[in-house]
């Protein structure tokens, strides 16, 4: 064991971290946004990404997922952390491999360069629904929903064909079947 | 139509249902509308303070001392800023706090105007919750809410920030609704099936030890209350965290003092040795448990704590009991007490072994240190200050350091809410204001402070309050010339480099006292040392008490950094034959 000058305990044992996605409710009101990515940083968790947005205009409920990666233990405390928070009302998570439920993100290509580019561009893309909305005689704007590592996938395969810009969202959540988040 | 009210009004409206007597503040642009109707409220008293972090001490104190939330009131930038560490303390150590502070008008937030600072993003990590209050019609929910928020669940302290405009605002005041919207946040939920579970466990244990904290305090006099009884059913050993001291009494035969880094040989050793550990309102705190991976490493762990996340934070538990200290011991002892005789014969016998093992533990004396007739040992001043004032209702508040840990292991508590001191922030400064502020709220008693001379003066401008408001608070300075846990940190783990620990142009603390209008009393010498302590006693009014004592004297016992609870260093008279001595100095 080295020898330590400090009167505070060394760090030891280290799990290793997974990644679970993180969805959760809270009033939509000035500032809660702050609380959740500041519990965040405040304790040292990580944020893979993050996707906002009001989901219930009476009730004024906003749905925030978050993908984070840390041991039980770490998944555990962010959980207990989050429901504490006042204008949280509940708090589910699932692991990345879960397979009961679906995550997506969307991103947007801009793709420049000849037709048969863009078509390429197309091609590659299909497996994930591509949608063109924007076209010109040379560019394109294409965009695709899938998970996140086959964007990251995407991104790297259409630089050769003229991509030279990517617009992502962070991944968002929900549960197959019929059932809810209790 | 009902009546219109200012921002202002309603701010005293809202203080008045919610019975605050008190408020702890200091003036300034932002909240002149506020002082301007104080004069309208008699049954608020205002304590004006010297420096807002004083106010939230105070307010701190008072809290702890009364179970009742402290009110404090600030202007916008500064007086946020300067609260802040009070807050931080709050939120540490779980006191229920409701700060207010102004704001400039909201059409300037957002434009650095004059004594402008983001107010709720600067507290938004020390507080439990806090509001800004840009419309008027909420002013009142949020107030209210503020005081549920502040004192349900795991107290700790909430901050609304009201803009000077809003305090001129009319509207109607609206009632504190009685209906709670608990939005999951109660947890009281535990079930007799978990409290069955923790009595089988009790029944099996051969070596179990109980470890209770502040939350059987915050849980008010009835946990207290029930913890004896608990205690007494069992006839387990039980040992306290730093906060919860007083809910068990101090001087009783099962209590085996404190623990932790300070603690005493017998309750850290019986921690680690242990096989059922009972966790009651205590939070695995990193002084409490040493080296995680050999804490207490073959007991069965039981934790009993108000707030969820507490659970499995630190320390794997096996038994989780979620829920308010009081409701749960009390059903624990009726559940012991239905089933008492076979529960009490067997179990009692069970752990006398174990009794044996502790007696032997004590019998080590872990407290004891070498006293002087020449000069006065800090340890000596603590145990004579307890001797002289054990037999008033005393209520002890302490600054950081050396000084904290004297008064922690050497004084001994019997009640609860008698004991204030900075545990989690462990903020220098805490125990004057927080002084003043148990003065307020029990105005008949005897409050000590028990400090360090270098502590006492990041706050010390409070001895102005203390007059004013003519508090007879004692402030008892152990003045050793150091910050001395510094210097105790420089000599066992640096080498004895005393960098910049040694105070130097110390004032004088007699004349410090003539100078505020209070009164000074030195001690240098053992021999006077007890008419010196009577006299202060005896003084009807605030008192700075400077007792000389020995500036080498170091806190033992002590676990050395990154060591389990059975690797203490024990004191100088243990020195010499104490192998873990030998070995602990090398691996300091």
């Amino acid at each position: 064991m080295p020898k330590s000058k400090s009167a505070y305990s060394i760090p030891t044992k280290k799990q290793k971290p997974d990644t679970y996605i993180f969805v959760v409710w809270v009033d939509n009101e000035a500032g809660v946004l702050a609380r959740v990515v500041g519990l965040f940083s405040g304790r040292g968790y990580n944020i893979e990404s993050l996707a906002v947005a009001e989901v219930d205009a009476v009730k004024n409920i906003s749905r925030i997922t978050i993908v984070t990666t840390g041991t039980p233990q770490v998944i555990d405390q962010i959980r207990l952390q989050l429901t504490k928070l006042v204008p949280v009302h509940k708090v589910a998570e699932f692991k990345r491999e879960d397979k009961g439920v679906i995550f997506k993100e969307m991103a947007l290509f801009k793709v420049v360069g000849k037709r048969n580019k863009i078509e390429k561009c197309l091609n590659a893309c299909k497996k994930f629904n591509p949608v063109i909305l924007d076209e010109t005689k040379t560019s394109a704007v294409i965009q695709i929903t899938a998970l996140r590592r086959e964007i990251d996938k995407m991104n790297k395969k259409l630089k050769p064909l003229g991509l030279i810009s990517t617009s992502r969202t962070g991944a968002v959540a929900m549960t197959r079947g019929a059932k809810i988040f209790n | 139509m009902p009546k219109l009210l200012t921002g202002a009004e309603i701010v005293f409206k809202c203080l008045e249902d919610q019975k605050v007597e008190h408020i702890f503040g200091y003036p300034g642009g932002a909240v002149l509308p506020i002082y301007d109707e104080l004069k309208n409220h008699p049954s608020i008293k205002h304590i004006l303070v010297r420096h807002e972090q004083g106010a939230g001490h105070a307010a701190e104190g008072y809290a702890r001392s009364s179970g009742k939330p402290g009110v404090v009131l600030v202007t916008s930038g500064p007086g946020a800023t300067n609260v802040v560490t009070a807050l931080t303390d709050a939120y540490m150590d779980s006191v229920p706090l409701v700060c207010i502070s102004g704001q400039v008008p909201t059409h300037l937030i957002g434009t650095d105007a004059f004594q402008e600072c983001d107010t709720t993003g600067i507290t938004r990590p020390c507080t439990k919750h806090n509001w800004l209050v840009k419309d008027i019609n909420d002013l009142s929910k949020v107030m209210h809410e503020a005081f549920r928020v502040a004192t349900t669940g795991r107290p700790g302290p909430v901050l609304i920030d009201i803009p000077k405009d809003i305090q001129f605002a009319k509207t109607k005041y609206k009632k504190p609704n009685k209906e709670k919207k608990l939005n999951g946040k109660s947890h009281n939920k535990f079930s007799q099936d978990q409290i069955d579970e923790l009595v089988k466990l009790l029944s099996k244990a051969k070596k179990p030890i109980i470890y209770s904290g502040g939350g059987v305090i915050n849980s008010g006099p009835k946990a207290s209350q029930a913890l004896r009884e608990f205690v007494d059913l069992t006839g387990f050993p039980i040992t306290s965290t730093l906060q919860g001291l007083g809910a068990y009494p101090g001087d009783d035969n099962q209590f085996l003092g404190m623990l932790g880094m300070h603690g005493t040989y017998e309750a850290n050793n019986a921690m680690h040795d242990c096989d059922l550990l009972i966790n009651i309102g205590a939070r695995f705190d990193d002084r409490i448990t040493g080296k995680i991976d050999e804490f207490s490493p073959n007991s069965k762990k039981v934790h009993i704590d108000i707030d969820p996340s507490s659970i499995n934070k630190i320390i794997k538990v096996d038994l989780a009991i979620v829920g308010d200290v009081t409701s749960v011991i009390s059903k624990i002892n009726k559940t012991i007490a239905k089933r008492k005789n076979g529960h009490s014969k067997s179990n009692k016998s069970n752990i006398a072994k174990w009794w044996e093992q502790i007696e032997k533990w004590k019998e080590k004396n872990s407290l004891n240190f070498v006293n002087s007739n020449e000069s006065i040992k800090p340890q000596h001043a603590v145990k004579r200050l307890y001797e002289l004032t054990k037999n008033k209702d005393t209520y002890v508040t302490t600054e950081v350091g050396q000084h904290q840990m004297w008064a922690a292991q050497h004084y001994k508590f019997n009640k609860p809410n008698r004991w204030m001191t900075s545990g989690g922030l462990g903020t220098m400064g805490y125990g004057l204001p927080a002084a003043v502020g148990v003065q307020i709220a029990h105005p008949e008693k005897l409050v000590i402070d028990i400090a360090g001379e270098a502590s006492v003066l990041m706050t010390m401008q409070e001895m102005s309050t203390a007059v004013q408001y003519n508090l007879p608070i004692k402030i008892f300075i152990l003045n050793n010339q150091y910050m001395g846990m510094v210097r105790q940190w420089q000599e066992l783990l640096h080498e004895k480099n005393y960098s910049e620990s040694y105070s130097e142009a110390l004032p004088d603390f007699m004349k410090m006292a003539e100078a505020y209008g209070c009164k000074g009393i030195k001690a240098n010498s053992p021999a006077d040392l007890d008419n010196k302590i009577q006299e202060m006693i005896d003084y009807d009014g605030p008192v700075i008490f400077d007792c000389h004592v020995d500036p080498n004297e170091n806190c033992f016992p002590m676990i050395p950094s990154g060591k389990p609870h059975n690797q203490m260093i024990l004191g100088p008279n243990d020195q010499e034959d104490n192998k873990i001595k030998g070995k602990g100095k090398a691996l300091v």
